[in-house]
């Protein structure tokens, strides 16, 4: 959207003001405890009514590398990075010119004044706020490490003086937080009002102002990781197994919470396994060993793991095998990049290893849908009996994001697939391992142990026939390909088809995009709208791509495909499997592994639009044939 | 001969098991390998072993990785579920079949290429994890399918049918599988039935990972003079330190044997390793003794085979995990989500 207030001068401009819209970023050093400060006040925020979108921009690093927090307070609900930083809290020396540089012309720079710093490292055209935090600290407490743990809750309870935090929330959220450790209780809540108070006793509040609203309604506030997790659960996962990679760590450590807390028996009897494997390959391999025996199992990883896995997935295509892939997408390999955002393995899961292969994908775009489509990823891998991957990112992964609360039916059952029983094999059903018998692609499966001399098979990559015999005929290995096929047109009918978001007046302009993106993209969206450039907006949330897909391009003049990596990949997989002509579809990327902004979407399509409508102009005004 | 079909019909006077079954109801389609290949002996001994076990055969999953040896689970036990995965990650597989059905017996089959070079990880891994299963290597040194490259359980100047001498170390599985672990380890000879049997019976009523490396002569590329995996080579070299019986339930010792020649090792589910002594001062049952035993004749260019290590109250991975003795693929949907009410409370803790 357009920023009005950017236009500089040289007087210092006016404080910016604001009612919750603003956004604030903290700068800190890894691993000095300010996680937990910056993380109270959001919620407080949030608890205020008011919606918020958080954060943490996070080093390869356990302790002293830069690390970031930006907190968008929008009451108007907007979730996406907006772009631009309205309050900025530098607390790192070593990033401090980047970040005085980031503020907006009439924003505000909240620092520890402690030590006189230079004018040089300021700037005119911003408000300084100096907070002598390490010396009211230094006075207040004795040990060291309290000092500093203690400076952080200091300078939230400054800041809730500066933007109208409302201290009967904080201290509610400290007695949830420290329940468990009374004895903490207290002691943070006089930090935190040593801030406030000195703060209250020499500055005056700034022009960002928050106000209790009810604009969260009765939302949540999770990451991604934790979300699909909890949708594994409730998909009925029994096996996990996992090897750590930055972002996906988290998804496998808060499964293993949650089975300890509702998987486990009165007798401490676990109803479930979890192992962490040598290496993305053995934890895959333990994945299709458990599907193919009956168990619904998934492995949660990044794109490198992905690489790994490459053989065994295309196994799970070949032989026919559930299995449930969390891929929590990222950049770059090696360190440094990892914990950065990306959504750069699209192609590589789409077409996950030798020979013909072709994967279903699920674009969850919150943690909400991570949950939803975590839990039906299972229902799909044991109805197509093959590997669902579900592509998270960093973004969603590992931030925690405000939505709809968590649903569950329970009337649900868990669709386990064409499996034949012990009664129907004895009963003498038909039972063809790789035998379409319904038409749709999808053969019958058994268990191994069911029955005593029926449903017995050999399981294979491929060179077999319909009945699981073996066979090196290249028209039994056609006959099979081509019912793998169909089974994948099936599955188009069975994911979550595309949404919607038409624009308000007929347009021949689309946007497709998924994923992360989603806030900043919607509101980009009623941004371009009100700047007169109207587009209808798909969003898609599975591949196979369905009929709907499509069409949608098909009744557009040109389309708008927004993607957060470098090579433009699901527009490839669109032109690839849909036959759409290149020129069809424009890329808007984004792939600096910041999380896209609705400002960069504003100005990327704008300039697109606007350089489409001067085009537009010029051929028509031309001579008429 | 893959287009013979392998005839069904049964000899009316064939010995029955417990189960009713003769030997010919634990076989499997004919073998593609090698004629004389050292394989189908060990697909045999597999036969017979679980002909003489009374199991059920759709009770047993049969794993394997790529390569010849990898072929076989299609030549034993028609009435099983077999998995011919990838290469060098059965033990992954296998894991991962044991994590969802604890109630079923897992043989993994490979071999020194399988196992040693690509899979030694895998190996390494699923061993040191404690699954409870049969992994028999069928050891010949080279890779058969490709034509007679040397495999990782080569021995440094053993040499190739062109007269390549290898230059490598060789790995010892045994050995390995000492140090990671596994409570039930044997060496074994596919030209040896009599040992190799009890072996395979040993390994497949073993509670815990078992471990046999079965060296099995490569008729077409490594049974020559100058290779170490030759039927000669093994047969002159082969020092045997005990002869197995595995008995299930009580049974009298009917044969008579000198003091201290005769062993009995009680395992956790009851049966009895009944062991001939054939090493005056060998003790099965100590691990590090073992481990220095094999070095010590190793060195010495001798292949020690028998039952070389049990830990008769070994445990597993499940036991490890605490997992419910209900198999993880038959609980339902009742047991696995935790519903609308449960879903409820997490919501209003993240608020």
């Amino acid at each position: 959207m357009p920023d009005t207030l950017t236009q500089a001068s040289s007087a210092k401009p006016a404080g910016l003001a604001a009612v919750n819209d603003f956004v604030v970023k903290f700068a800190n050093v890894n691993g000095s405890g300010s996680a937990s400060a910056n993380g109270l006040f959001a919620k407080s925020i949030i608890r205020m009514g008011v919606p918020v979108a958080a954060r943490n921009i996070f080093p390869s690093n356990i302790q002293g590398l830069p690390t970031w927090y930006e907190v968008r307070v929008s009451g108007a609900g907007h979730l996406g990075r907006r772009g631009g930083v309205d309050l900025a809290v530098p607390l790192n020396p070593q990033t401090w010119d980047d970040d005085v540089k980031e503020i907006s012309p009439g924003g505000y720079l909240f620092y520890d004044s402690t030590k006189p710093l230079p004018a040089s490292k300021f700037r005119d055209d911003i408000h300084i706020i100096g907070v002598p935090l390490t010396a009211i600290c230094n006075e207040a407490y004795k040990i060291p490490r309290e000092r500093q743990l203690f400076k952080n809750i200091c300078y939230v309870g400054a800041l809730s003086w500066l933007i109208n935090i409302d201290p009967a929330v904080v201290e509610q959220l400290l007695k949830e937080e420290f329940a468990s450790k009374p004895k903490l209780i207290p002691a943070n809540l006089a930090a935190f009002n040593l801030g406030r108070d000195w703060a209250k006793a020499n500055l005056k509040p700034i022009g960002l102002q928050l106000q209790h609203s009810d604009a969260v309604g009765d939302r949540i506030f999770v990451e991604g990781n934790a979300a699909a997790a909890l949708g594994a659960v409730y998909g009925g996962a029994t096996v996990c197994a996992w090897y750590p990679i930055t972002p996906s760590t988290s998804l496998a450590e808060a499964f293993t919470g949650y089975c300890e807390d509702f998987r486990t028996a009165e007798d401490g009897a676990k109803n479930y396994a979890i192992v962490q494997g040598e290496d993305e390959i053995a934890s895959i391999g333990i994945v299709v060993g458990a599907g193919w025996n009956g168990a619904r199992a998934f492995t949660c990883t990044s794109g490198p793991g992905i690489s790994l896995m490459n053989e065994f997935i295309g196994l799970s295509y070949f032989a026919e095998i559930p299995a449930v892939i969390f891929d929590v997408q990222r950049g770059g390999p090696s360190t440094g990049m990892p914990t950065r955002t990306q959504q750069s393995d699209i192609l590589l899961a789409a077409y996950a290893s030798h020979g013909d292969t072709k994967h279903v994908l699920l674009l969850p775009s919150d943690p909400g849908e991570c949950f939803t489509m975590g839990a039906q990823a299972f229902d799909l891998s044991d109805r197509l009996q093959s590997t669902v991957f579900v592509m998270l990112d960093l973004d969603i992964g590992m931030q925690e994001w405000l939505c709809e609360p968590f649903k569950w039916d329970d009337r649900k059952q868990l669709d386990r697939g064409k499996v034949l029983t012990a009664e129907q094999l004895e009963a003498g059903t038909f039972f063809g391992r790789y035998t379409d018998v319904d038409g749709d692609g999808i053969p019958f499966r058994t268990y191994p142990g069911t029955h005593p001399d029926k449903g017995a098979f050999f399981t294979r990559g491929t060179s077999r026939n319909r009945m699981a015999g073996y066979s090196e005929k290249g028209i039994d290995y056609q006959d099979n390909m081509e019912r793998l096929l169909k089974k994948f047109h099936t599955a188009a009918s069975l994911v979550p088809g595309p949404i919607l978001r038409p624009a308000s007046k007929k347009t021949r302009i689309g946007a497709i995009y998924f994923g992360s993106t989603t806030p900043a993209m919607h509101e980009a969206l009623e941004a371009l709208e009100a700047a007169g450039h109207h587009i209808d907006a798909m969003r898609v949330r599975a591949f196979p791509f369905s009929q709907d897909v499509y069409d949608f391009i098909h009744a557009h003049d040109e389309v708008c495909v927004v993607e957060q990596n470098r090579d433009a990949q699901l527009r490839s997989l669109l032109m690839i499997e849909g036959g759409i002509d290149a020129s069809h579809l424009t890329s808007i990327l984004h792939y600096d592994g910041t999380p896209i902004t609705a400002r960069f979407l504003f100005d990327a399509i704008g300039k697109r639009l606007d350089a489409r409508k001067a085009t537009r102009q010029i051929t028509e005004k031309g001579p008429r044939q | 001969m893959t287009y013979i079909v392998k005839p069904k019909l049964h000899h009316p006077s064939l010995p029955k098991n417990g189960l009713g079954f003769t030997r010919r109801d634990y076989e499997g389609r004919i073998s593609t390998l090698c004629a004389g290949c050292g394989h189908d002996s060990i697909s045999a001994a597999i036969i017979q072993a679980c002909w003489e076990l009374s199991i059920q055969p759709h009770r047993l999953a049969k794993i394997s990785g790529i390569g010849c040896s990898s072929k076989t689970p299609d030549y034993f036990l028609s009435q099983s579920h077999g998995f011919n995965s990838v290469h060098g990650r059965m033990p992954s597989v296998l894991t991962g079949a044991n994590l969802a059905n604890r109630d079923l017996i897992y043989l993994g089959v490979s071999g020194d290429g399988d196992s040693a070079s690509i899979g030694l990880g895998q190996f390494a891994h699923s061993i040191r994890r404690g699954v409870n299963m049969s992994y028999i290597v069928e050891n010949n040194g080279v890779y058969g399918l490709t034509k007679g490259q040397f495999s990782a359980t080569s021995d440094k100047g053993s040499k190739s049918k062109k007269g390549i001498e290898n230059t490598e170390s060789g790995i010892d599985l045994v050995a390995l599988a000492l140090q990671l672990g596994a409570t039930y380890v044997g060496r074994s000879f596919s030209g040896d039935k009599d040992q190799l049997v009890p072996l395979i019976k040993g390994a497949l009523s073993h509670h815990g990972p078992a471990f046999l490396d079965v060296i099995s002569p490569c008729v077409a590329f490594n049974n020559h003079a100058g290779s170490t995996k030759s039927f000669d080579y093994v047969r002159e070299h082969n020092e045997a330190v005990n002869r197995l019986d595995v008995i299930l339930g009580r049974t009298p010792i009917t044969t008579e044997y000198k003091a201290g020649e005769l062993r009995e090792v009680t395992q956790h589910d009851g049966s009895v390793l009944r062991l001939r002594k054939l090493s005056e001062d060998y003790d099965p049952t100590n691990r590090i003794a073992a481990a220095n035993y094999l070095q010590e004749r190793h060195a010495e260019g001798e292949i020690v085979t028998g039952l070389l290590y049990v830990d008769p109250e070994a445990t597993d991975l499940h036991d490890r995990l605490g997992t419910t003795t209900t198999p993880l693929n038959q609980l339902g949907g009742g047991t696995l989500t935790p519903g609308a009410e449960a879903l409820a409370k997490i919501n209003a803790g993240l608020r």
